[in-house]
């Protein structure tokens, strides 16, 4: 492979690995339930594509199908019901009381 | 709701030192790594025996296959945790669930049908799987789930609960009459694809059920008793 491509495919890990880590941090810390499960599966997905730069397409599409979708589904119909059974709207916004 | 800000200080920065140690840790192991294969030759060398011709699919249906029989039966156990729950069903929406998501699932369910099996096919010889088409057949059920169709709504309780039960009930089968011939999950390399395809399509309507009923989380026995309407 030419030097260029090389060069463009070290840029794309080195996104991949920032965007996984910054993701990673950025659901663990973000008060509002509701934004840091958005943020898991937007690691997830990212993350998916990181298997597919180690090429193993097999954990690439379970981590995009499991991981980053139904695990969301799942984290996302939990945060509803963690928000109680009247205002399910209100898992969207930041519980400031 | 508990927020992270009741955590005490101190014991915030000991958790992190404890990240930091169990992380620098596993980093150290890892550059630590022999320069080898691993047991890629192993495979390789074995595939003619396994009925498939996809590697990864080998070793997690066939030379490793009793740690996908263990994840299935995970799954299982975690279904059957949270039906003991007795959660209440998720909440009505008040309103009917508007024209353009009633139609994308109506047009995306039966793609992801398809895509489901063609997964579960594939896998034999390219990356693809149960796991993969449950996954696809899980998200058609939680579209359905969103639009309040019920297709699976006039099976009985017990069927559900037996279909949820199918994709262990038949690894174990098949680990049970393989070893009447010699060991545990050890299947007679003619009939090897054959099982591994058998044992694909029942874990992956399992799967499937099952991701798509954690998402609901309530006891299918439960909501018959309370709304007929199915």
């Amino acid at each position: 492979m030419d030097a260029i491509g090389q060069l463009t495919l070290a840029a794309i890990d080195g996104v991949l690995a920032f965007a996984i880590v910054g993701l990673a941090a950025g659901a663990l810390s973000v008060r509002s339930l509701f934004t840091g499960v958005v943020l898991f599966i937007g690691m997830g997905l990212v993350l998916a594509l990181a298997w597919v730069r180690l090429s193993a397409p097999d954990l690439a599409l379970a981590e995009a199908a499991i991981g980053a979708g139904l695990a969301g589904a799942l984290l996302l119909a939990a945060a509803r019901r963690l928000a109680g059974p009247v205002h399910p709207q209100k898992i969207g916004s930041d519980e400031e009381a | 709701m508990k927020r992270p800000e009741a955590v005490p200080s101190i014991v915030r920065a000991l958790a992190a030192l404890l990240s930091l140690a169990v992380g620098g840790l596993v980093v150290w192991a890892v550059l630590g790594l022999p320069e080898t294969a691993g047991l890629r030759e192993v495979v390789a060398t074995h595939m003619d025996r396994s009925g498939v011709t996809h590697p990864v699919t080998a070793v997690l249906l066939n030379f490793r296959g009793y740690d996908t029989l263990l994840e299935v039966a995970v799954l299982l156990l975690a279904l059957i945790a949270t039906w003991s729950l007795r959660l209440a069903p998720p909440d009505r929406n008040p309103e009917r669930p508007g024209l353009v998501l009633r139609e994308l699932v109506r047009l995306l369910v039966p793609v992801l049908i398809v895509l489901a099996g063609y997964l579960l096919w594939l896998g034999a010889h390219a990356p693809g799987g149960a796991f993969q088409a449950g996954a696809l057949l899980a998200g058609a059920g939680v579209l359905l789930i969103l639009v309040e169709v019920r297709p699976l709504g006039r099976l009985s309780p017990t069927a559900l609960r037996v279909l949820a039960a199918l994709g262990v009930a038949v690894f174990l089968a098949v680990a049970l009459l393989a070893m009447g011939r010699g060991r545990l999950l050890e299947y007679p390399v003619e009939w090897a694809g054959l099982l591994i395809l058998a044992i694909e399509s029942a874990a992956t309507v399992s799967i499937g059920l099952a991701l798509a009923y954690l998402f609901r989380g309530d006891e299918p026995a439960r909501r018959a008793d309370e709304d007929g309407a199915a």
